[in-house]
């Protein structure tokens, strides 16, 4: 089963969630595997601390013209949509950074002038995070204590997350539950990092700028056709927005998790809360429950 | 004219809620939202649409079913796996298309083709404290960068018409397409970072991109009593790399009250996040030499 966090605004907690309930689902003696497909900003790793696994490039196909063959005849320029190509009079120039490696001028040049190039673009790495799901006093009644951990890593400068995703998305495990870590926003990095997953959680929180990018997150997740819930974060009755907002507008709430000092600061030093805190602990394997009882539902 | 953006890295560490106070303060600027996919911007600066305009987006590829033969030729071309076949029907998997174009330009058939997508809109608004460029990507769209641009090349250009010697930018999260497009060219961006190991992991990628394309860097620390640890060491790794610490912004629960009131939390309270964030106006005008 894959489950994908998302959440269309940032900071809502995602990652926090995501990590945790992979500790809750190792507790119960789930294979599990934590997956950060926030390649710009992976942070998974901070909470989790794996132990490396492969670190593998991840590069883009791209052209590089050979001169001498080259005649100028201009197809690859036609052929590619994304302005990489431009013939200038007596000579074709590539920019390589905005080439998206569709392949299209390699199949069009009739002389073969198109050199293949690869051009890194970040890393995808893999490993292991082995905790003691239960803390210090107790001891794993089941799990080996084991999440495999696979995340993708954007080199700083490069513009186009979408090919380190899809490498990502290549190394995932065949494991009981797989919780992948979404970038935010609702464009096409979080189309690409929840597509192929059996459900999807929006992770947000009460406040208007929450429930904005919740609506335009769902209509986005909801169009792809995959089953999708919501986790409010941060409740607070006194500094957000009434429940009620949350009201009618066709999904469920699986969890609520309430605004915490003490939670904030076990995240803030990378901690794992669903070991530290009891209470966060019983709220995550709630979640895990849940997830667990409604996964053969039929989508809604 | 200069131009101000606010970035950080990570989500949520209050890039909308910091830009639109120091809008508000400012007294008069034009203002910009280049979070384009999650545009929260407008929801606490008071504004009215003076002009929407469509945004032409990506290119999606469709087959026409009554000229397919099933030849499998545009799945076996198709570098992004967007075309699926079930039982021997293709289509096109529009969440996966990049619109390259390739499965159209080889189709023996013709009977694929490029349909450009509605990208969203963007508008220009009038608010108290200056015009406000803004937009909406259609969900889940592409070509958020274009977007981008197209807001921030309207912002510049109201500016300039209008002889407004100010440009403030609320930026998007993370070091992608948007956030290239949000920074490069402009005159300083303004990282929000908040005192956590993941808002520090962050903000030392946004820090490097924004250091590559040289743009001038200033720092605030926001909810900086969360964790007084990792705020010195945020301070120190600033210092230790010549970027100006511009304020701390202390935690109020006053943020979020003022965004539920659809105001700015300067214009909502004077509290201790409110009286900060004044400060960092500041710092920022006096380090930048802003007309304001």
């Amino acid at each position: 089963m894959r489950i994908a966090f998302a959440s269309g605004k940032g900071g809502t907690g995602k990652t926090t969630v995501a990590v945790n309930l992979a500790v809750s689902a190792v507790r119960v003696g789930l294979g599990t595997a934590y997956v950060d497909c926030d390649v710009e900003e992976p942070n998974g790793h901070i909470y989790l601390k794996p132990e490396k696994g492969l670190s593998l490039p991840v590069a883009v196909e791209v052209p590089e013209i050979d001169e001498l063959l080259c005649t100028v005849c201009g197809e690859c320029g036609k052929i590619c949509e994304f302005h990489s190509i431009a013939v200038l009079g007596d000579r074709v120039m590539v920019f390589p950074e905005l080439c998206h490696g569709c392949g299209g001028c390699f199949l069009v040049c009739p002389v073969d002038a198109m050199k293949r190039s690869n051009r890194p673009v970040g890393r995808v790495e893999t490993g292991v995070s082995k905790i003691d799901p239960c803390g210090k006093d107790q001891t794993a009644p089941d799990g080996d204590g084991e999440i495999s951990f696979v995340q993708g890593i954007l080199k700083v400068k490069e513009a186009m997350p979408l090919p380190v995703i899809r490498e990502v998305k290549k190394h995932i495990p065949d494991r009981d539950i797989v919780i992948v870590d979404c970038p935010p926003g609702n464009s096409c990095p979080m189309v690409e990092s929840v597509r192929g997953a059996d459900r999807v959680i929006l992770v947000t929180e009460p406040t208007p700028f929450g429930l904005n990018d919740l609506e335009i997150a769902l209509q986005t997740v909801r169009e792809m056709n995959i089953p999708v819930d919501v986790i409010l974060n941060r409740c607070d009755p006194d500094s957000r927005l009434p429940e009620e907002a949350f009201a009618g507008k066709g999904f469920e709430v699986i969890a609520r998790i309430p605004e915490s000092r003490e939670i904030a600061e076990i995240n803030s030093r990378g901690g794992l809360a669903s070991i530290e805190s009891p209470e966060f602990a019983r709220t995550m394997d709630r979640l895990l429950e849940e997830i667990l009882r409604t996964a053969g539902e039929a989508p809604r | 004219m200069k131009e101000l953006v606010v970035i950080s890295g990570k989500g949520g560490t209050g890039k909308t809620s910091i830009a639109a106070s120091l809008i508000k303060l400012s007294g008069g600027v034009v203002s910009a939202d280049c979070d384009v996919d999650a545009a929260n911007l407008y929801l606490v600066v008071k504004h009215k649409v003076r002009r929407a305009t469509p945004f032409r987006g990506g290119k999606k590829a469709v087959i026409d079913q009554a000229l397919c033969t099933s030849c499998g030729k545009c799945a076996e071309l198709c570098r992004f796996d967007a075309i699926d076949n079930i039982d021997n029907t293709f289509r096109i998997d529009k969440f996966a298309c990049e619109g390259c174009g390739v499965c159209a330009y080889f189709c023996p058939e013709r009977a694929i083709t490029l349909l450009e997508e509605d990208g969203g809109e963007w508008f220009l608004s009038d608010t108290d404290s200056g015009p406000m460029v803004h937009a909406r990507l259609t969900p889940g769209g592409e070509n958020s960068g274009k977007l981008v641009t197209i807001v921030r090349n309207e912002a510049k250009r109201v500016a300039a018409g209008r002889g407004i010697g100010t440009v403030i930018v609320d930026g998007a999260p993370g070091i992608g397409c948007p956030v290239i497009a949000s920074i490069t060219g402009a005159d300083a961006v303004l990282v929000v970072v908040e005192p956590t190991l993941s808002g520090m992991h962050d903000m030392k990628r946004a820090m490097e991109l924004a250091g590559y394309f040289g743009v001038k860097i200033m720092l605030a620390v926001n909810r900086c009593d969360i964790n007084e640890d990792i705020a010195a060491e945020i301070i120190e790794y600033a210092a230790g790399n010549g970027i100006h610490l511009a304020g701390r912004v202390r935690y109020d629960p006053d943020v979020t009250r003022a965004q539920i009131n659809g105001m700015s939390v300067v214009e909502y309270s004077d509290g201790p996040a409110a009286s900060d964030i004044r400060r960092l106006w500041k710092a920022v005008v006096d380090e930048l030499d802003l007309e304001v």
